[in-house]
């Protein structure tokens, strides 16, 4: 490869993002515009009596008030649980949810409008606790109706295969452990943004803070009753999303509704707490787990029992409650392999896709396990894992495809330069190294809302002045997926990045890509990309062949030239386009990707059904102060299976990124709750590591080529998290001797397990 | 209502704001300068930092009136029609930034920071940015070109 593909890439929006020029929603103005305030109830869960809008009306500064009844219809990301109203209609089912909006002149308007609402409740029993949702739930007294057998259950995923309970009883080692997990949340820069304008066409434009300006497109058409083709949604500038905004939400609703009522642009920004508030994190989690080993510490079955709290709606709960379980099929061979995952609906807000998607806390679960049992056993963990590595090109026990697979090398490679043969528990007392491993998804092979197009398309435009603008779908929201389409054009065209320019996330010039989660863009936009900017390429090899009596097969496309070996041919690139453009002009060629067929035929076999696969492995060194029960996470050993880094300097930093924000699971970071009430929806309080608390990082980059990647490529930017979190439990073990299940593994919790174990 | 007079990267402005109004607010709402970003408005991440007289201050807990008589510099006002100031340059060719929200805040926090040390341990780096708070690159890249930068500066 000649052009930019595998070197280190700066972002191509970089210098905007420096020099403050980067336009994020929350810096667009329009003439005319109204502010949203939203009302948010105070109850946990409760009737909705009555609502007074009255006096907020009359406010001559205020233009609109909107209320739960003017938005009737359901929605939510999954098509199968549309579980969600703009505004609470009957009842409210968290503290914060929003019951009533108004559009005001001013922001301080729009906060003013929104304290003379009056609204009376009626409050109900609260559940805020996932047992009680499970157990003690009467008749009558379900969060929602349409809840089976009077109990607050939004989904039940169960998988078995091969009786893995019988095996585990006859195993030589066995483990059955029980964890708990906080749930965390994205926290990402820029809150939550909209803008909504009314045009005079009739169409409605909603410019928004979104992963996924697809679904939110299908989500708005349905709510607002709208059609699809009068509707379009534009991402500028994103400030992270990490998951937190890849569902559509009530407030972008609420705004296009406002503007469509009085025809006027209308924004709606949040605050940081009303970011908090909104969560969509990770769920808190409870898990059981055991794993069975034979005599040479070959893993025979896994059997493990999830509950995860939902909070009150469902967003991905479904798929979440899936990868809890089916995403333990990698990266070890175990036949004997069963889950049962339950989501409750609780009276606290809704939890949904955090990166790394349902997988992370299982992760640490099996691989704390893993740890354990190498003890159990007296073998090196690392060998305990190397045994058990699945294989390339193989099926799992629950049909998923594995194809290229570097798990071997990533271990291998921490393994080496961390120096673990000569220093894993040889260290003195309160310094340890841990490791872990893991694998995750690159993109779900099926779409979440079922259809028979393509997962996306990319268009590429070629124009007389030499430029070639790709058209995509795909939301860049920080992890440099534009500058990739850049990249992938120049290379196949063999023209600097300089000509290649990105139009993009924009449902009415830009062709359909399902969003940026599941870490799908670099495999899926990437390979549609490749596809289209190949086509641009034959098309003018095709003109210039033609025209200059040279075999179409000769001629290559590097350095803004198009030549061919034996110099007969000798043109620049610009030259190249007067050539296919005589007698034709501008020409637009398009590339698509669409997923093979692959999976079971059993009911949720689809779940975790992706192309390819990524591998990791990560060893980390901690230092535990036993006075304190203070974790201070040195230096993190992290090698990653990638298939091909397109962009070393975006993987490298998907890879830092990951052991942040890993880092900041493990030690600190509780969404904690009171009566249902966040306590802590700030920064104070919600404890993320900031630079002094960030540990040495050692990345190495493996690439394993996947024949269906883009140039081999596969994902990076959420399998790097799930190895983080239980590789420094399992270093504090080795540091201290002791076991920590529940995280965040605060001061508080080691130094009882420390004085506990002393 | 009060009248003011700002001097902001080297212009005067004469502005009505309100008394309780912050800085943040006054740059972004009324005078469009909307690359100082608000991320938190309570003092806890840094994105908001501009310069008074040099020194960095968080915009969203400083009220506008008390930066009359003051020279502000926002990120708009680092490197105007010139090269990229060597942090900014840094960030960008280094990987020091994903999605850029915090970027301007990083910024008007290193260029201070490096006048007064301009040979800074990655410790100090360290210490100097632990303001700032960005959710996507864990730091690394950032602090490698904070150090870049200073070395581009020390030559």
């Amino acid at each position: 490869m000649n052009g930019p593909i595998g070197k280190p890439t700066p972002s191509i929006d970089g210098v905007q993002k420096v020099t403050g020029q980067a336009m994020y929603t929350d810096d667009l103005r329009f003439p005319n515009m109204l502010f949203v305030g939203l009302l948010r109830s105070p109850y946990a869960h409760a009737r909705i009596k009555h609502i007074d809008t009255s006096v907020a009306k009359a406010d001559l500064d205020v233009a609109a008030v909107t209320v739960g009844t003017d938005l009737p219809i359901s929605f939510g990301v999954l098509a199968i649980s549309p579980d969600e109203n703009a505004m609470a209609v009957e009842k409210v089912r968290y503290v914060g949810e929003i019951v009533a909006a108004v559009a005001a002149e001013t922001m301080e308007a729009a906060r003013n409008g929104v304290k003379k609402i009056i609204v009376e409740y009626e409050p109900l029993r609260e559940f805020l606790d996932p047992h009680e949702s499970l157990e003690t739930c009467r008749e009558d007294e379900q969060i929602h109706s349409h809840t089976k057998d009077n109990k607050n259950i939004h989904k039940t995923a169960e998988l078995r295969f091969n009786e893995p309970e019988k095996a585990l009883g006859n195993s030589s080692f066995q483990r059955k452990e029980s964890f708990k997990f906080a749930g965390v949340t994205h926290a990402f820069t820029e809150p939550h943004s909209t803008i909504a304008i009314w045009n005079g066409d009739e169409t409605l434009t909603v410019i928004s803070a979104t992963q996924v300006p697809h679904y939110l497109h299908k989500n708005l058409s349905k709510v607002l009753e709208l059609p699809m083709h009068r509707i379009q949604v534009k991402k500028p500038a994103l400030g992270g999303g990490f998951g937190g905004k890849s569902d559509p939400f009530p407030h972008e609703m609420i705004t296009a509704y406002l503007s469509m009522k009085t025809r006027r642009p209308v924004k709606c920004t949040f605050s940081r707490e009303e970011v908090f508030i909104t969560n969509h994190g990770r769920h808190p989690t409870q898990i059981e787990m055991s794993v069975g080993c034979d005599d040479d510490g070959k893993i025979i079955a896994l059997d493990t029992d999830v509950i995860i709290d939902g909070g009150a709606y469902g967003s991905f709960g479904v798929v979440t409650s899936y990868y809890n379980g089916v995403l333990l099929q990698g990266p070890y061979k175990i036949d004997k392999f069963g889950f049962r995952t339950r989501r409750t609906y609780t009276n606290k807000p809704q939890c949904g896709a955090m990166r790394g998607h349902g997988a992370v806390n299982p992760r640490y679960a099996i691989e704390v396990i893993l740890d354990m049992l190498s003890h159990d056993m007296d073998m090196d963990p690392c060998d305990l894992r190397q045994i058990n590595f699945l294989p390339e090109n193989t099926l799992t026990v629950g049909q998923l495809r594995i194809t290229s697979n570097g798990v071997q090398d990533c271990l291998k490679a921490v393994r080496k330069k961390s120096d673990w043969d000569n220093r894993y528990r040889k260290l003195p007392y309160g310094r340890g190294l841990g490791v872990a491993c893991g694998f995750f998804i690159s993109g779900s092979a099926l779409p979440i809302i079922w259809n028979r197009y393509p997962q996306t398309v990319v268009h590429a435009k070629l124009d007389f002045d030499g430029r070639v603008v790709m058209f995509s779908g795909a939301s860049d929201i920080g992890q440099g997926s534009d500058t990739l389409l850049v990249q992938i054009a120049a290379e196949e065209l063999g023209i600097p990045m300089d000509f290649v320019q990105v139009e993009t996330a924009d449902t009415k010039t830009t062709p359909v890509d399902l969003g940026s989660y599941s870490s799908r863009v670099t495999f899926m936009a990437g390979n549609a990309a490749k596809v289209a900017a190949e086509k641009i390429r034959n098309e003018l090899a095709c003109a210039i062949a033609n025209e200059k009596g040279v075999p179409v097969d000769d001629i290559c496309f590097s350095n803004g030239k198009i030549f061919t070996d034996d110099g007969t041919l000798d043109i620049l690139w610009e030259d190249g386009v007067e050539i296919a453009m005589a007698g034709r002009g501008s020409f637009v060629k398009s590339g698509y990707y669409i997923s093979p067929k692959m999976g079971g035929d059993f009911k949720g076999a689809g779940a975790g059904q992706s192309p390819a696969y990524s591998f990791g492995a990560f060893i980390s060194e901690v230092v535990v102060n036993s006075d304190t029960g203070a974790v201070n996470v040195e230096k993190v050993w992290a090698a990653h299976d990638c298939g091909k880094a397109l962009n070393p300097l975006a993987v490298e930093g998907q890879i830092e990124g990951s052991i942040h924000m890993g880092l900041g699971q493990v030690v600190s970071e509780d969404m904690r709750y009171e009566k249902g009430q966040i306590m802590n929806a700030n920064f104070f309080d919600y404890r993320i590591p900031y630079s002094v608390d960030t540990p040495e990082m050692d990345v190495t980059i493996i690439e394993s080529n996947d024949e269906e990647g883009p140039y081999g490529a596969k994902e990076a930017g959420e399998g790097p998290i799930h190895p983080v979190l239980p590789s420094i439990g399992n270093a504090i073990f080795d540091a201290v001797g002791i076991r920590m299940t529940e995280l965040p593994l605060t001061p508080e919790k080691i130094l009882a397990k420390i004085q506990e174990k002393n | 209502m009060e009248k003011i007079q700002l001097s902001i990267n080297g212009s005067v402005r004469t502005i009505l704001i309100d008394s309780h109004e912050t800085i943040l607010e006054t740059l972004r709402n009324r005078l469009n300068l909307t690359g100082t970003k608000q991320c938190c408005n309570e003092g806890t991440c840094g994105s908001c930092t501009i310069l008074l007289d040099g020194k960095p201050v968080l915009g969203c807990l400083t009220l506008a009136n008390r930066c009359v008589d003051k020279e502000i510099v926002t990120i708009e006002g680092v490197s105007p029609g010139n090269d990229l100031h060597p942090v900014q340059k840094y960030l960008v060719q280094d990987g020091g930034l994903q999605c850029g929200f915090c970027t301007p805040g990083v910024v008007m926090t290193s260029i201070p920071f490096l006048e007064k040390n301009p040979n800074p341990s990655r410790a100090e780096i360290r210490e100097g940015i632990a303001g700032n708070l960005c959710r996507c690159t864990g730091y690394k890249k950032i602090i490698e070109a904070i150090e870049d930068a200073a070395e581009e500066m020390n030559r």
